[in-house]
């Protein structure tokens, strides 16, 4: 039997379209846009002004507090700008814009393929690195990773677990960095085994990718503490809290950090990034995008720099096909649905997804015929139909009472509801509206 | 780009579930029960069922559009099933026009009058059931033998339970009761639908595969009777006849499988289910033992429907983080 986390759950049709393409460039665009908030936390500082020359590699923009990021330049060329510019949902934000000329690295940055095995560099050294290589969580969540890796005094983390789950439908990143910088990813796992002191990681990998659990379990063999568990295909089981409980049978309390447990998580994007930050001193600058849907002629998997527009990305894979009806940036249960196709690829842009018009159109809400599936496949063991009843009414009391707070957004409630209800979109406005009222009481306290 | 695109929150994907599919598998899974029925009482069987899906259908068509102006709603199939399930709780011989009185009463009183699909507190199709039974006692009690040399003019139930009360013991009765076999196949008298045990499971099997309902409700209610009508038994085997009698007689398993398992009328929660299927299993026996009808399927899920919404406003979930740690 598979390890599998244990509450609700369900398994969307797999749709891996890319899996069997190569990690290709995507090369250069003319312009880069980079945004100045990528991640969770306070956006960061421009450090540049219009008019100056950068290096790729270079920072360009400065974390601003310890839950922020820095930002560096994917490109090399000229500043025309530090502005609002719309993002891909279209929503003004401070933006840097590139106009790039040649590709000329910073030469601290080491661009050979040699694999170095070896670090020397202590906890304390390792999370310095790889705070100012800018590195956030790359599955989507772009929480800074220094701070996750930064554990209180008063806890301790027992193992390492490393998310090489992709339950997400369509998305193939990880799956082929595993299969393609194996290595350089297992160095990276050893990293951040040093950075929090544990002596065991677990890497979990879904059941639906055979060919990364048996080229990385070869692989571990030389590596000392690492373990890979194949996982039953089941999503959401890259999200963190189920992870964590399908490989070591413990469950995070509501409101509490993985850390409560002993347990520190990190994807495998993210984890082949702080290798390069580490080993090679490469800044987060580039990262692998899966460029996919049903009418793209040919998906793949593109290293892109962070910046590069969309349109761009798309245009590389045979451009946007004529009955385009929507483009996702991430994956199809819990990716964004994007506005300006001509903002930058971020960070967190773990793939671009590009639904034909026909799929992009919900069917009609009928009503609910209390089939109580919503309340079976939640992974939280919530009760959707009901917090939808309940936000509908704006009962926020009640939907605090029954948790709401709780819902990690993954969509299986509106995935599997008969009725096509919108349960997710009526349960995230209540539990936004609750998270506030929660914060305001905290700070009256 | 200037192309006009859709812009949704999360999912953007929708799984192949659909309340017409969900229906539509039910119906598919009674198919076997149906043909039994068929074979057993004839053209009879097919007639009721069709006048009764007819009625039912049509005076949701009605109602829907000229009493409320509202939405058509035939095409998501739960009229059909509500016609099929009443259909499957009448006798063999019943006057065509008492069936369509039960339509009305179950689509007008038992489903539309409450609000329609997914409002109704009480399975429509019993509630048309039991309004006939209490309205129309000798028509809807009247079971003529699908074999001469059967019993005659009774169900099991209801000639275990007259031969019983008149002071003869449990063995004494064995041997004019049909066979075990003939009760599992379906020879035997009862209402279309509850006779053919066989087939219902096999309908069950199928209802599991394609998820449309989980093990909990059927497999519960069964024990729960079983394990009741057993202690009964051990403690009085003359006085009291054994479980494999209950289980495989009357509605015990068109009621578990099809009727208490209704979404609408049935609770939210697993734990919720549990309770409510132990509640059918006891109330079912207590009536067929202690009461003064002979079957209390129909009673038993009834009344716990009513407890349903309680059920669903105290019983949560087991939440995550409140597993047991290990």
């Amino acid at each position: 039997m598979l390890k599998t986390f244990r509450l609700g759950g369900l398994h969307p049709s797999d749709n891996k379209l890319s899996r069997s393409n190569s990690i290709s460039e995507c090369g250069l665009p003319e312009t880069v846009f980079i945004p100045l908030s990528q991640h969770i936390g306070a956006p960061a500082t421009a450090c540049v002004a219009k008019g100056d020359k950068v290096k790729v590699g270079q920072l360009v923009a400065k974390a601003s507090g310890f839950v922020s990021s820095n930002i560096h330049s994917s490109v090399s060329g000229t500043i025309t700008s530090v502005d609002n510019l719309p993002d891909a949902g279209g929503i003004r934000r401070p933006t840097i814009t590139i106009k790039v000329e040649g590709d000329e690295w910073l030469e601290d940055i080491d661009r050979t393929d040699t694999i170095i095995r070896n670090c020397n560099l202590d906890s304390k050294q390792i999370i310095e690195k790889i705070s100012s290589a800018g590195i956030v969580g790359m599955g989507g969540a772009t929480f800074p990773t220094h701070v996750k890796l930064s554990i209180p005094p008063d806890k301790k983390a027992e193992c390492l677990i490393i998310n090489g789950v992709e339950c997400e439908p369509y998305l193939t990143s990880d799956h082929r960095v595993m299969l393609e910088r194996g290595e350089e990813f297992l160095i990276g796992v050893r990293i951040l085994m040093k950075a929090i002191d544990v002596n065991k990681a677990y890497i979990g990998i879904e059941n639906n990718k055979r060919d990364a659990i048996d080229h990385i379990s070869g692989l571990a063999a030389n590596f000392e503490g690492i373990e890979v568990v194949p996982l039953k295909v089941r999503y959401p089981q890259g999200g963190e809290k189920q992870l964590i409980d399908a490989i070591i049978r413990r469950q995070v309390a509501s409101g509490a950090l993985p850390i409560s447990v002993g347990a520190v998580v990190q994807n495998v994007s993210t984890t082949l990034a702080i290798y390069e930050a580490v080993q090679k001193n490469k800044p987060l600058f580039e990262r692998v995008v899966t460029v996919t849907g049903k009418n793209i002629p040919t998906p793949a998997n593109l290293m892109v720099r962070i910046g590069t527009p969309i349109s761009f990305v798309i245009d590389k894979c045979g451009g946007l096909p004529e009955d385009t009806g929507k483009i996702v940036n991430g994956g199809p249960m819990m990716g964004r649905s994007m506005s300006n196709p001509d903002a930058g690829v971020t960070k967190g842009t773990s793939g671009i997804l590009i639904f034909k018009e026909k799929e992009s159109v919900r069917a009609a809400a009928t009503t609910c015929i209390k089939c109580a599936k919503c309340v079976s496949v939640c992974p939280m063991g919530l009760e959707p139909y009901l917090l939808y009843k309940l936000s509908q009414r704006q009962l926020l009391a009640e939907t605090e009472e029954n948790r709401v707070f709780d819902c990690i957004e993954c969509g299986c409630c509106s995935y599997t509801c008969p009725a096509a209800l919108p349960l997710l979109d009526m349960i995230r406005l209540s539990k936004m509206e609750v998270m506030r009222i929660i914060r305001e009481r905290n700070l009256a306290k | 780009m200037n192309k006009k695109l859709v812009i949704a929150p999360s999912p953007h994907i929708h799984g192949s579930d659909t309340t017409s599919r969900l229906m539509r598998d039910v119906l598919i899974a009674l198919i076997p029960a149906f043909a039994v029925s068929v074979i057993v009482f004839g053209i009879n069987s097919l007639v009721i069922t069709a006048v009764a899906v007819g009625a039912c259908v049509l005076f949701e068509y009605i109602i829907q559009k000229f009493l409320l102006k509202g939405p058509n709603t035939i095409v998501n199939l739960s009229a059909v099933l509500t016609g099929v399930l009443l259909a499957f709780n009448m006798p063999p011989h019943i006057p065509l026009w008492i069936v369509i009185i039960g339509a009305l009463v179950a689509i007008g009183v038992g489903k539309i009058s409450f609000g329609g699909l997914g409002a109704n507190p009480f399975n429509p199709a019993l509630v048309g059931r039991v309004f006939l039974l209490i309205s129309f006692p000798v028509q809807m009690t009247t079971y003529p033998s699908p074999a001469p040399d059967a019993m005659s003019g009774a169900t099991p139930l209801a000639f275990v339970k007259e031969a019983l009360k008149s002071g003869r013991s449990v063995s004494d009765i064995m041997p004019d009761l049909i066979s075990y076999q003939d009760m599992f196949i379906g020879f035997k008298g009862g209402s279309l639908g509850e006779i053919a045990a066989a087939a219902l499971i096999l309908g069950f099997i199928y209802l599991l595969w394609r998820r449309v309902i989980t093990w909990h409700i059927p497999v519960v209610i069964v024990l729960t009777m079983g394990i009741f009508s057993g202690i009964l038994h051990l403690a009085a085997p003359e006085s009291y006849i054994g479980p494999l009698f209950h289980i495989l007689n009357g509605g015990t398993l068109l009621g578990a499988i099809y009727m208490a398992t209704d979404y609408v009328t049935s609770p939210m929660v697993r734990k919720g289910m549990v309770i409510y299927a132990i509640g059918i299993g006891i109330i079912t026996i207590l009536i067929r033992v202690f009461g003064a009808y002979p079957e209390g399927m129909s009673f038993a899920i009834l009344i716990m429907n009513a407890v349903v919404p309680l059920l669903n406003k105290y019983v949560k979930p087991k939440r995550f983080g409140e597993v047991i740690q290990n």
